[in-house]
């Protein structure tokens, strides 16, 4: 049996059964409490497991989605299928807020923010006379469903079940998915990604959206299931105790969530009736244990309880499924000869320091460039500098006519020209053909919702059957259901091609290719290149290894201390008692 | 208002701002020098002040307890990592001894002074001394073997030991709040301000640590060595400074903050077991107005913050923390537009 194919369904189908067998109630309602923790943690797991962001303040959007619904049912009698939409739109608003705010800053300026939100939401609740103090809300109305009242505990677990299924849909897809690559490329760093041309701000903010939604819905539920709100369950030690469950769980696995949400909900309710009997006093000394326990989980088991699980399923494999896919759209190739890149005078200043010394050269369509230089010439800077990475000093590139200094690289991505890195830059928990998919993320356009509702499947075939293409190009199709971390370094840098290539790029700039390569590895890495060019394509490389640059190129240009020394053909080059000096010192 | 309220609410947010001020500086220290956002720090402020009140009335003060179960694993820790890396047992002995040796000391010295009843003074010295040890055992039993961890990771696991110190603290402490004597309680008048001697020393005693630590930091080889480290850990690690250490000593001196934070704001308010975490969260507001980085900025923060929350207590007073915690959203916006790109990873 596929264990993929139909462990979703035989779950959901499963859990929603359950009221329907003589079950005590007692476990209807842990269930219940159950789902709507894990709605809230498969946030935290888009959020913290694979964009490596955090909140503390899940607790509180779960509030705005609780306390809205609680006073618009109670006070003004609208309906809850209303009360949702204002509650999941409060959140929105919130979390775009805090998101634009603070997502341009260091990872950890978002945590910090959440904190300070999930503290002034539980003050402000507690102290709004119309939301009724410390005491609350009471007497919530239940939710009906054309004529049925779901009040009692088995008619509101469905509905909670249904979401926090449906939750877990929508998530597993988005993460199969464009979208879902440039969120899962976010922990990685925003370099690699960016010149991919992924908006990582923008993925970040809607990575924090999503989790924010999530939290409110289950607020919403949580309001119509208690039937009463006050401000307890939304302080900022429930905000904690959700990312909790996300940890131990498994961050960064969307079953962790269920997983982490039914043992802490367990566990916590055998220590609140063991924990005070031993001490002999009452208080939440749970606490105690969670802390410990997350701490110990982050030591020694950092992928939480999930793996554990999944050890013994079988792995999943993607199914070919994009055998007569449509080609993805293509750009107007240059004619050969054309005047592609034109670099004229750029400068770089570190402080005092000039890194790049009004360098100029210039690349037409259908040649191999090589940029070569002793250490610490400035090549890689020059590098950064075409490629947007960097911030120009002073200067002028422009690419097929059009000027380049100061676009970003994700514009300079958009433009045509693509690049891999000196260290090689992935996401290694992805498969290779998934890796090189990423490549494919300026020539497709699904958005986060159609990914999430699997309305973005045609266009994914022609992604990968793209991203299969070119790693065919490459030679390294059979290597692509692998695990991009697994590979070695050779044909590690190789996939990076492929992404790069995946791209459609009128320029392809390769940073140090052949650093790190054993022989054989460089011997296939030339002959890879060597054939795109044979296809037409335009590169530039920086590259150290003479051998290497010289049976490749057509051109070649030398730096030394940030200047030009000279441009000309391997064999001027070659010749040149300049670059041998540069090289090899002077005789005196 | 009038300018005598004012000059009043101003003299006590100053007064609170001298204490959020130490906090803020052991943030930014911490963070500077390990990369660990120190969520706990307000913890050793109710446990300093806890201590001192149970010293008042005489009984050993739970902390004593709490220690040397600290201590114990400390030693454990200790016993199995020299038994995995095959050390000699003398080896093992000396560092179990550098890690148990001095909690141990110093408890059974406060057991024998919690019945005797000595002065104020000397009773405050020896809550410092309880309390101190309390961050490089912290450190030693969750920070140092994640110590190359990413910040997310480090900032989760401040979490779950804030979650872990608070529920002990409850358990050591019980649930009852108590509310310090005033180390001097003389007042001073001028016009409509009331000075008291307890604000002239939560004024001295900040204004001294902060000199104090201007002085380690500039002075000494080991506030040179956490400089190195706080810049390159491992360029610091080659120079022969242990990062280890450096944390052990970074979470000393936080401890030894927070504590001596918790003696002076002891007698202005009252403490209970988890009073520690919002006085420690408004000194980390005060942190992150200093982008987590600046110890001067931290200082004007940390005024900032005590200014906002006497004014905000006299207009809204039941809205005091939202008003607290809601600045930060504004504090990160500036630092924002003025520092768009500081992303790291």
């Amino acid at each position: 049996m596929n264990w993929t194919r139909f462990g979703f369904p035989a779950f959901a189908a499963f859990m929603l059964v359950l009221p329907a067998l003589p079950l005590p109630d007692f476990w209807i309602t842990q269930l219940n409490s159950i789902g709507l923790y894990a709605i809230v943690s498969l946030g935290l797991v888009l959020l913290t497991g694979v964009a490596g962001l955090t909140s503390f303040g899940q607790a509180a959007f779960v509030g705005v989605g609780a306390y809205t619904a609680a006073f618009l049912s109670t006070k003004l009698g609208i309906s809850p299928w209303f009360t949702l939409f204002v509650g999941v739109g409060l959140s929105v608003v919130v979390a775009l807020v805090l998101g634009a705010i603070t997502l341009r800053m260091s990872g950890h300026y978002l945590p910090l923010a959440t904190i300070a939100w999930g503290l002034t939401i539980y003050y402000t609740i507690s102290n709004m006379e119309f939301l009724g103090k410390y005491d609350g809300i009471l007497g919530v109305p239940p939710i009906t469903l054309g004529g049925l009242s779901l009040g009692s505990g088995r008619g509101i677990y469905v509905l909670i079940w249904l979401a926090a299924l449906a939750a877990a849909w929508c998530v597993t897809n988005l993460l199969d998915s464009r979208p879902g690559r440039a969120i899962r490329s976010l922990k990685e760093g925003t370099t690699m990604a960016e010149a991919m041309g992924v908006s990582t701000f923008r993925y970040k903010v809607v990575v924090f959206v999503i989790a924010a939604v999530l939290a409110s819905i289950s607020g919403w539920l949580f309001a119509h299931f208690q039937r009463t709100v006050n401000p307890s369950p939304f302080g900022i030690h429930r905000g904690i105790e959700y990312l909790f469950i996300a940890v131990l769980g498994g961050v960064g696995h969307v079953w962790g969530a269920f997983v982490g949400a039914g043992v802490v909900k367990i566990i916590e309710d055998e220590l609140q009736t063991l924990l005070p009997k031993l001490i002999g006093t009452s208080g939440n000394f749970e606490i105690i244990v969670f802390g410990i326990v997350l701490v110990l989980v982050l030591k020694y088991a950092p992928n939480g309880l999930w793996p554990f699980v999944t050890r013994f399923l079988p792995a999943k494999r993607r199914v070919n499924d994009w055998k007569n896919a449509e080609a993805l759209p293509a750009r107007d190739k240059p004619v050969r000869g054309d005047l592609l890149l034109d670099v004229n005078a750029v400068r770089k200043e570190f402080g005092g320091l000039v890194a790049v010394n009004d360098v100029s050269f210039q690349i037409r369509a259908g040649d191999i460039v090589g940029l070569i230089g002793p250490n610490g010439a400035g090549k890689s800077t020059t590098f950064n500098l075409i490629t947007g990475v960097l911030p120009l000093t002073r200067g002028q590139v422009s690419f097929r006519g059009q000027p380049i200094a100061g676009l970003s690289s994700r514009q300079i991505a958009e433009r045509g020209m693509s690049r891999t890195f000196q260290h090689v830059k992935m996401i290694p928990e992805m498969t290779v053909l998934e890796n090189v998919a990423l490549g494919g993320h300026l020539r497709s356009s699904s958005g986060t919702l159609k990914a999430m509702l699997r309305l973005d499947r045609a266009e994914e075939r022609r992604i990968y059957a793209e991203a299969e293409k070119q790693l065919a190009r490459i030679g390294m199709v059979e290597l692509m259901h692998e695990q991009a971390g697994n590979l070695a370094l050779g044909p590690q840098r190789l996939m990076e091609i492929a992404r790069a290539l995946c791209t459609d790029p009128a320029l392809l700039l390769l940073d140090e290719p052949a650093a790190g390569l054993r022989h054989k590895e460089k011997q296939a890495l030339a002959d890879v290149l060597r054939q795109l060019k044979g296809e037409g394509m335009s590169l530039l490389l920086v590259e150290h290894d003479m051998d290497f640059v010289m049976g490749l190129t057509d051109r070649i240009v030398v730096m030394e201390f940030g200047t030009r020394l000279i441009e000309g053909t391997p064999e001027e080059v070659q010749a040149s008692p300049a670059v041998r000096a540069a090289y090899l010192g002077t005789e005196h | 208002m009038d300018f005598s309220i004012a000059s009043i609410l101003a003299l006590d947010g100053a007064t609170n701002g001298a204490v959020y001020a130490l906090l803020a500086l052991a943030t930014v220290l911490v963070f500077a020098v390990t990369r660990v956002i120190f969520i706990p720090q307000g913890e050793f402020v109710a446990f300093g002040a806890l201590t001192l009140a149970l010293f008042q009335t005489g009984k050993v003060p739970g902390t004593v307890w709490f220690l040397l179960v600290l201590a114990a694993l400390g030693a454990v820790a200790d016993v199995v990592d020299g038994l995995r890396h095959s050390q000699s047992a003398a080896r093992i002995a000396k560092r179990v001894a550098g890690t148990a040796g001095y909690p141990l000391l110093i408890s059974l010295v406060c057991i024998w002074a919690a019945p005797q009843n000595f002065s104020l003074l000397v009773q405050a010295l020896l809550t410092l001394a309880l309390v101190t040890p309390f961050g490089g055992l912290i450190y030693r039993l969750a920070y140092q073997s994640l110590a190359d961890a990413t910040v997310l990771v480090l900032l989760i696991v401040s979490v779950g030991v804030h979650f872990a110190l608070t529920g002990l603290g409850l358990f050591f402490f019980g649930a009852e709040g108590f509310r310090n004597p005033s180390f001097w309680d003389a007042r001073f008048s001028a016009g409509p301000l009331a000075l008291s001697g307890q604000a002239v020393i939560i004024f001295l005693a900040s204004l001294a640590l902060i000199v104090a630590l201007w002085l380690f930091f500039e002075r000494s080889l080991y506030g040179k060595a956490l400089r190195a480290t706080a810049v390159n850990r491992l360029g610091a690690r080659l120079m022969g400074i242990s990062s280890d250490s450096a944390g052990k000593l970074t979470f000393t001196m936080a401890a030894f903050i927070g504590a001596l934070s918790g003696l002076l704001i002891g007698p202005t308010t009252t403490v209970f077991y988890d009073s520690g975490f919002l006085i420690g969260l408004k000194g980390f507001v005060a942190a992150v107005f200093a982008g987590l980085s600046s110890y001067p900025q931290a200082l004007l923060g940390a005024l900032a913050v005590g200014m906002l929350e006497s004014f905000g207590s006299f207009w809204a007073s039941s809205f005091k923390e939202v008003i607290v915690f809601g600045s930060i959203v504004p504090v990160l916006l500036w630092r924002s537009l003025r520092d768009p790109h500081t992303e790291e990873h």
